[in-house]
């Protein structure tokens, strides 16, 4: 039975797409047949931080208004054979997104594949809407900072009041926390929320903790989704909520502060 | 005491040709009875302890309506003669208009004997009622449209004048409406929503959103939240907001918030 997990948070510049890149190619790697669609209509990112951005000639909406076949549109990762992207348009606005078009390409999806992750435009728009509207999982994405929260707040009442299984009476859509950007040492200073602070005013489970690096910015701008990185730490804690989403108990790494020696505070990290 | 409410407004509805007037119409109010609350069914036991109740209480009963309580009654053998308690009522200038609280036989007799069978509540049902109603939201099968209101963003309770029950946080950007009733909250209110009611609010979890409470003009309406952490709360109009000021002896504890006159209070629940 296929899943549809949406990948959300409200505000903007979060780390959606870099989370949405990562779970796809995480459950990929993991031998399940996976699917990634970007719904972010007229500000596609989602293809650049795989590294397809070259290869899109048809995309999500044209599959929706029946200017292409699904079959056309879909790409196939370059790493991965049972990974694949279905691109935004950058050239239509999000309103070329309808209920009744994006659901039969999500059933046409869910015959062939094992799990479809939807990487949600920023805001509370129709193209929010439509990407969390069919999720039966859903990431929420946050930073830990007060408006971060607060918005991811207001997504988490829109899953629950706006979403198909909300409208049905169906099982409430299934809530993961995220954490991503997270410095234990800004933390310990005050100056960024703790986990415990986040987790008190969502109330929802913790799924993963990505502490901020270098190694996020570096692997979006080669085009190669940070999970591959199996140095970085990054990588490492995207492969743990990986891990986690398919059902295993991993303990949260990184998330103690670090120490700087003399070398160094004096050269930065 | 008792408050016995109908709903019922019914009118004549007559066609044009023959417009006038009506002569009769139905409209529903709300009365607040003297109960008569029965512990056994001997005629002559209950004329003498009413003897003595009515001449404590002068002329106040004079011709009164009266409603029988029957639930002390439910488990006696002998059958409560209806008849006979009638004639014994209006020998001493008492009103019986209905009974309530009492078995289907009891009911039955009563109904053959003229009185009206009222369906009172006692605080034990009242919260079952609330209980059940409650669960059959929660449940899978409620209908959508039940779903709907319970979760759209404007949540509005159909059943006006009843209490309601929430069980899921209201987030930001959600309100949440209890119409002429109460409102009793489980899970957080946080900042940015918006909780209302016209009777009471009662939040077991913390309240880092808005609450008005008696926003028809309840002035008696109250706000009892487990942790004060409030953007706002609000009584029957008479309002105070809070930017990171909220006084320490307040400041994430448990507090009821209520007027007098028209002074806001905030005071801890110790």
């Amino acid at each position: 039975m296929a899943k549809v997990i949406v990948v959300t948070s409200g505000k903007g510049g979060v780390g959606k797409t870099t989370t949405s890149a990562s779970v796809a190619t995480g459950l990929a790697k993991r031998g399940y047949k996976t699917v990634v669609i970007d719904f972010d209509v007229g500000l596609r990112n989602l293809d650049l931080i795989m590294g397809c951005e070259r290869r899109v000639v048809y995309d999500f909406v044209n599959v929706i208004h029946g200017e292409a076949t699904l079959k056309q549109a879909l790409i196939r990762d370059k790493r991965l054979a049972n990974l694949d992207i279905l691109p935004a348009s950058q050239t239509r606005d999000k309103d070329a997104l309808f209920k009744d078009g994006v659901e039969k390409v999500l059933n046409e999806l869910r015959k062939t594949h094992d799990f479809i992750v939807c990487d949600s435009p920023a805001g509370i728009e129709t193209g929010a809407v439509m990407a969390l509207y069919f999720a039966d999982e859903a990431i929420v994405v946050t930073n830990p900072e007060v408006s971060s929260v607060r918005d991811s707040d207001r997504i988490l009442g829109i899953l629950s009041a706006k979403s198909k299984r909300a409208l049905d009476g169906d099982d409430p859509i299934k809530e993961h926390l995220l954490i991503t950007r997270y410095d234990p040492n800004r933390v310990q200073t005050g100056e960024m929320l703790s986990i415990d602070d986040i987790m008190e005013l969502l109330g929802i489970p913790l799924a993963g903790v990505i502490p901020e690096s270098q190694s996020v910015l570096t692997a979006s701008n080669s085009g190669i989704p940070v999970i591959h990185d199996e140095v970085s730490v990054s990588g490492l804690a995207y492969q743990d909520l990986v891990e986690r989403l398919l059902g295993e108990e991993v303990p949260i790494r990184f998330i103690t502060p670090v120490k700087k020696g003399l070398f160094k505070r004096l050269f930065g990290t | 005491m008792n408050s016995v409410q109908s709903n019922s407004s019914v009118t004549n509805k007559l066609s044009p040709e023959e417009e006038r007037a009506p002569a009769a119409v139905l409209k529903g109010s709300v009365f607040t009875l003297p109960i008569l609350k029965l512990s056994r069914c001997d005629l002559r036991e209950i004329e003498i302890d009413l003897t003595q109740s009515l001449s404590a209480a002068l002329d106040f009963f004079n011709h009164a309506p009266l409603v029988i309580d029957l639930a002390l009654t439910q488990e006696l053998d002998e059958a409560m003669d209806f008849i006979g308690l009638q004639a014994l009522l209006h020998k001493h200038q008492l009103v019986p208009v209905g009974v309530q609280n009492g078995t289907p036989d009891q009911i039955a007799a009563a109904r053959k004997a003229g009185f009206a069978v009222l369906t009172g509540q006692t605080i034990d049902k009242i919260i079952e009622n609330t209980a059940q109603k409650s669960h059959a939201k929660e449940s899978p099968k409620s209908t959508r449209q039940q779903r709907e209101n319970e979760r759209s963003q404007a949540v509005d309770d159909d059943h006006a004048g009843s209490t309601q029950v929430i069980h899921q946080p209201i987030r930001s950007g959600q309100r949440v409406y209890a119409r002429g009733g109460d409102l009793i909250l489980l899970a957080a209110v946080n900042a940015g929503a918006e909780v209302i009611a016209d009777g009471n609010i009662h939040i077991y979890a913390p309240l880092r959103g808005r609450a008005l409470a008696g926003v028809t003009g309840d002035m008696d309406a109250r706000i009892f939240c487990q942790c004060m952490d409030a953007e706002l709360v609000a009584i029957a109009g008479t309002y105070r907001f809070f930017e990171d000021d909220i006084p320490d002896e307040i400041n994430h504890k448990s507090v009821q918030i209520y007027l007098t006159g028209d002074q806001l209070n905030i005071r801890p629940l110790e």
